[in-house]
C-alpha cells in the first residue's frame, strides 16, 4: 500500500518537476534515466536470469546504427527505425544466446563470450566504411521535427527516456510475477534443478535475451537521436556495457527498482565528480570502481536488498 | 485410488561408459504403474548414474529407456519431466533464494498454465508434505529434513506418474526417517509410482514391492524384498560395506 | 607472399611469447582462486607505467627494472588479494568477477587521472635495433621480450615443480579440500598465487615497454588476449597458457598481415568464440563440468 503511494508520488514528480528544472539539472536527470533504463534492460537477463552479460553494448550499437542508417539513407523516421533496430538486436541476441546456451556456457564463460561478441561488432564497425568507420555517423538535427524523433529542446527527450524507463520497469514487473519470472528465478538459483522440475532453461534464457536485447537497442536509438552522433567506441564500447550493468548491481540485481535506484545514486556522483575535478578525466569511473567493490563486499544484494533487510530487521520482534 | 494408466518405466540393456570405466552394464529394469521399486547396492554401484541416465543428464552408451511407450533417450531433462517423470537429487538442490512455496511453484508450472493455478497446486503440495508452517521461509533457512521434504514436494508438484527418489533419507534420524516413510506411502496413495534409491535398509525393505540390486553396474538380483534380502549374491556384495547389513 | 607469411609468423611468435607470460599469470590465478581476473591487464598497465617512470626519473633500463617491479607487483598482488578478494571468497562467482572488474576500473582510471591519456614511449638505445634472418626482420626488443618471457615462464614452471610453495600452489589448484586437510595455509597460498600472477604480468609489461606505447588503456587489449589464450590453453593449465600464447600471437599476426585495418582482432575473437563453444576446457584442459 505504502509502496503504491511512493510509486505514484515518484512518477508524478518525475513527470511534473522537470518542466522547471534548469538545463544542466535536466541533462543530469536524462542521464540518470538513460542509465537506469539500460540497467533495467540488462537486469532482465542478468539480474533475473542470472546470466551476466558483459557485452550488452552489442545490442545498443545495433539499435543505434540501424535506426541511424535507415534514417540517413532511406529517410525512415527513427521512431520506426528504432523498432527495426530492436528486431535486429533481438535476432542477434537470439543468435549469440543460442550459441552460448546451447553449448552450455555459464557464469564467467558466458560473460567472456558476450564481451567478445560486443568487441567483434565494434571492430566490424570500425573497419566498415559504409557505416562510417571510426568517424561514425552524424544525425542531422536542424531543429524540431518530432515525427523524426528530433527535438530542439531537451525536455521532449526527457519525456521519451522517462517513458522508456517506466516501460522497462513495467515490463520487468510483469515478467517477475509471471510464469517466466519463476522460471528465470529457478534457472538463476540452480539451472540443473530447474530443468529437473520441468523448466525449459534454453527457451527461457533465450526469451529473456530477446526481450533484453530488443529493449537495449531502443536505448541505442535514443542515444543517437539525443546526442546526434554515434561511433563504434561510443556505442559498442565497454562504457555502455558497464554503464548498464553497474546501476543494476549497485541498486540491486533481480529487483524491479534496483537499476533505476542504482542510477539515481551513481549518475549524480559521476556528474558531481566530473564537475569538481574538471580536466581530470577518469575520476568518476574510478569512483564507480570503488563503489562497485564496496557494494559487492558489503551490500551484495544492492541497495534494494539492503533497504529490505533493514526493514525486515526493524519488523522482527526484539 | 485407481492405478495410474500407462506402461510405466521400461529400461533395456542400459549401458553407460565413462572413458574406460563401465558405470552401468546391460541393466534391465521395469517399474509398472502403481509399483514402488527399490534400487539398492553398495556405494559406487551405479545407482545414481541410472537416475542420471533416466532423467536425461547423461546419454546412454547403449540400451533403451521407455516411459509409457515413449523413448526418453536424447530428451532434455525438462522434456522428460513434462512426460511425467520427476526426480530428486542425492545432494538436495533447493532454490535457496526462493521461499518454500515459490520453490514448489516452479515445479507446479510443469502442468499449471498461470500463476494463480500454480500457487494453488503448490500450496496443496506444501501442506501435503508437512511444510505448511514454512511456506514463506526462504529455502536457505530450512533445516536438512525440511529441505528433503521440499525437494520431494517440488518433484511432486510437477504431477509425475513416476517419481525417482535418490537417497532421500540420508542424514536423517530415525524419527525423521519414519516420517519420510509415511510421506512416501502418502505419495504412492496419490497414484504415483516410485523408484527409490536408498541405503536405509529397513525403510526400503518396508516400502518396496520389489527390490533391484546393482553391483559394479550390473543387476545381481530383482524380486520381492524378502527373497532378495536372503539372496547369497546380495549378501556377499554387501559384505565389507559400512552401510546397514541386509538382515539375515 | 611467402615472405609476408614468414614475417607474420616471426612477429606472431615473438609477441606470442609475451602473451604466454601474461596468460600464465592469469592461468595461475584462475587455477588457485578459481576467478577470472579482470584486473590482470590493468596490473600490466601499471607495470608498464612503473617501468616508464623508473626509466624517466632514474634512468633505469626497462629490462633491469624487472628486478624492482617484479617484487613490487608481487606485493601489490598479494595486497589486492588480501583486501578485496579474500574477504569475498565465498561470494557468488559472478560477484567475484565483478570485484576484479571494479579493481580494473580503479586502476585504469587512477592511471588516467594521474598521468592523463597521452601515449608515452620508452626510447632506449636499442629500441630500433633489428637484424635480418633470411629477409625476415627481427626486432631486438621484441626478441628480448619473447626470450625474457619464456625464461620467466620456465622459471615459474620450475618454481611450481620444485619449491614447497610451488607444490602447495599446485596442490591447491588440483585438490582444494585435500590441500586444506594436509595443513597448507590456504589463505596465504592464495595471496602468493595472486602475487605471482601479478608479478608475471607486470614483468611482461616491463618487457614490452621498449616497443609498445604506454597509456592507461593499454592493458585492455592485453586483457582480452590473455582471456583468449587462457581459454585456448585451458584454465589453470600452465603449459597450455604458453602454447596458447604462441597460437594467439600467430593468429593475430597472420590476421594483421592478410586482413585490412584492425580486422585482425576479428580473427582472435573468432578463435575465442569458437574455442569457448566447442572446447571450453581448452586444448589442454581436462574436461570439467561447465
Amino acid at each position: 500500500m505504502a509502496g503504491r503511494l511512493v510509486l505514484i508520488v515518484v512518477v508524478a514528480v518525475l513527470v511534473v518537476v522537470p518542466v522547471w528544472l534548469p538545463k544542466y539539472a535536466l541533462e543530469v536527470l536524462i542521464s540518470v534515466l538513460f542509465f537506469g533504463y539500460l540497467g533495467s534492460c540488462w537486469n532482465i537477463l542478468g539480474g533475473y536470469g542470472g546470466q551476466f552479460s558483459f557485452g550488452h553494448a552489442a545490442f545498443f550499437g545495433i539499435g543505434a546504427y540501424t535506426s541511424t542508417l535507415l534514417f540517413l539513407h532511406l529517410g525512415l523516421t527513427p521512431w520506426i527505425g528504432m523498432l527495426a533496430g530492436g528486431a535486429l538486436a533481438a535476432a542477434f541476441g537470439l543468435f549469440a544466446g543460442y550459441l552460448s546456451f546451447r553449448y552450455g556456457l555459464r557464469g564467467p564463460y558466458f560473460s567472456l563470450v558476450t564481451l567478445a561478441f560486443a568487441e567483434m561488432l565494434r571492430v566490424v564497425a570500425v573497419n566498415w566504411k559504409a557505416v562510417g568507420s571510426s568517424l561514425g555517423l552524424v544525425v542531422p538535427n536542424r531543429g524540431s521535427a518530432p515525427a523524426l524523433f528530433l527535438f530542439a529542446e531537451k525536455l521532449p527527450y526527457y519525456y521519451v527516456i522517462l517513458g522508456l524507463a517506466l516501460a522497462a520497469l513495467a515490463i520487468t514487473r510483469l515478467i517477475e510475477r509471471s510464469r517466466m519470472g519463476y522460471a528465470l528465478a529457478a534457472i538463476r538459483e540452480n539451472e540443473d534443478a530447474a530443468e529437473a522440475a520441468g523448466v525449459d532453461a534454453l527457451s527461457t534464457k533465450l526469451a529473456a535475451m530477446a526481450i533484453s536485447s530488443f529493449l537495449t537497442a531502443l536505448g541505442g536509438t535514443f542515444y543517437a537521436q539525443y546526442f546526434a552522433y554515434i561511433d563504434p567506441s561510443l556505442t559498442f564500447g565497454p562504457a555502455i556495457s558497464i554503464g548498464g550493468l553497474l546501476p543494476a548491481i549497485v541498486g540491486g540485481a533481480g529487483t524491479v527498482a534496483g537499476p533505476l535506484l542504482g542510477s539515481f545514486v551513481l549518475t549524480p556522483i559521476s556528474e558531481l565528480t566530473r564537475a569538481l575535478l574538471r580536466g581530470r578525466a577518469g575520476a568518476d569511473i574510478m569512483l564507480y570502481g570503488l563503489i562497485l567493490i564496496f557494494v559487492i563486499s558489503f551490500l551484495p544484494n544492492g541497495l534494494v536488498g539492503w533497504i529490505r533487510s533493514r526493514r525486515s530487521a526493524a519488523e522482527r520482534p526484539a | 485410488m485407481s492405478a495410474p494408466a500407462g506402461r510405466g518405466l521400461e529400461i533395456r540393456g542400459l549401458t553407460r561408459r565413462f572413458g574406460g570405466l563401465v558405470a552401468v552394464s546391460r541393466f534391465d529394469l521395469t517399474v509398472a504403474p502403481g509399483e514402488i521399486v527399490g534400487l539398492i547396492g553398495p556405494n559406487g554401484a551405479g545407482k545414481t548414474t541410472v537416475f542420471h541416465l533416466v532423467a536425461g543428464y547423461h546419454a546412454p552408451s547403449e540400451g533403451s529407456i521407455h516411459f509409457d511407450g515413449t523413448s526418453l533417450v536424447g530428451l532434455k531433462p525438462h522434456a522428460i519431466c513434462r512426460l511425467g517423470l520427476a526426480r530428486t537429487f542425492q545432494l538436495v538442490q533447493p532454490f535457496a533464494g526462493l521461499t518454500t512455496l515459490e520453490n514448489v511453484m516452479v515445479g507446479a508450472f510443469n502442468r499449471a498454465r498461470e500463476v494463480g493455478e500454480a500457487r494453488r497446486r503448490a500450496a496443496e503440495i506444501v501442506d501435503f508434505v508437512g511444510l505448511g508452517p514454512r511456506r514463506d521461509v526462504p529455502a536457505r533457512h530450512l533445516t536438512l529434513p525440511d529441505r528433503k521434504r521440499l525437494e520431494v514436494a517440488r518433484g511432486l508438484a510437477t504431477e509425475p506418474r513416476l517419481l525417482l527418489l535418490d537417497e532421500v533419507m540420508s542424514g536423517l534420524n530415525p524419527t525423521e526417517i519414519e516420517a519420510i516413510i509415511g510421506l512416501i506411502r502418502g505419495i504412492h496413495a496419490r497414484g504415483v509410482s516410485l523408484l527409490i534409491i536408498e541405503h536405509v535398509m529397513r525403510a526400503i525393505l518396508a516400502l518396496s514391492h520389489r527390490l533391484v540390486v546393482l553391483h559394479h553396474g550390473e543387476k545381481i538380483a530383482d524380486g520381492p524384498p524378502a527373497s532378495v534380502a536372503r539372496d547369497p549374491l546380495v549378501v556377499e556384495a554387501y559384505l565389507g560395506e559400512t552401510s546397514e547389513a541386509a538382515p539375515r | 607472399m611467402t615472405w609476408l607469411f614468414l614475417q607474420a609468423v616471426v612477429s606472431g611468435l615473438l609477441l606470442g611469447g609475451v602473451y604466454g607470460l601474461v596468460a600464465s599469470g592469469l592461468s595461475l590465478i584462475f587455477g588457485v582462486l578459481r576467478i577470472i581476473n579482470f584486473a590482470h591487464g590493468a596490473v600490466m598497465m601499471l607495470g608498464m607505467y612503473a617501468s616508464y617512470w623508473l626509466f624517466v626519473l632514474v634512468g633505469l633500463d626497462p629490462y633491469l627494472s624487472i628486478l624492482v617491479t617484479g617484487p613490487l607487483f608481487f606485493g601489490l598482488g598479494m595486497l589486492i588479494q588480501r583486501i578485496v578478494i579474500e574477504p569475498n571468497r565465498a561470494a557468488a562467482e559472478h560477484n567475484q568477477l565483478l570485484l576484479t572488474l571494479g579493481v580494473a576500473l580503479v586502476f585504469e582510471n587512477l592511471a588516467l587521472v594521474l598521468w592523463q591519456g597521452d601515449f608515452r614511449t620508452v626510447r632506449v638505445s636499442y629500441s630500433g635495433a633489428s637484424f635480418l634472418v633470411a629477409d625476415v626482420l627481427v626486432e631486438v626488443p621484441r626478441l628480448v621480450a619473447a626470450g625474457g618471457a619464456i625464461l620467466i615462464a620456465l622459471a615459474l614452471w620450475g618454481f611450481l615443480r620444485t619449491t614447497d610453495a610451488g607444490k602447495a600452489i599446485r596442490a591447491l589448484s588440483e585438490e582444494p579440500e585435500g590441500a586444506r586437510l594436509v595443513g597448507i595455509d590456504v589463505a596465504r597460498i592464495r595471496g602468493v598465487a595472486f602475487g605471482i600472477g601479478s608479478a608475471c604480468v607486470a614483468v611482461a609489461g616491463a618487457l614490452v615497454t621498449p616497443f609498445f606505447y604506454v597509456a592507461p588503456d593499454v592493458g585492455e587489449s592485453f586483457n582480452i588476449m590473455a582471456f583468449v589464450v587462457v581459454v585456448l590453453g585451458g584454465m589453470g593449465n600452465f603449459l597450455g597458457a604458453l602454447v596458447g600464447g604462441f597460437i594467439v600471437g600467430l593468429a593475430e599476426s597472420l590476421g594483421a598481415a592478410f586482413l585490412p585495418g584492425s580486422l585482425k582482432q576479428l580473427v582472435v575473437f573468432g578463435l575465442f568464440v569458437i574455442v569457448l563453444l566447442l572446447r571450453p576446457e581448452g586444448l589442454f584442459g581436462a574436461r570439467r563440468g561447465r
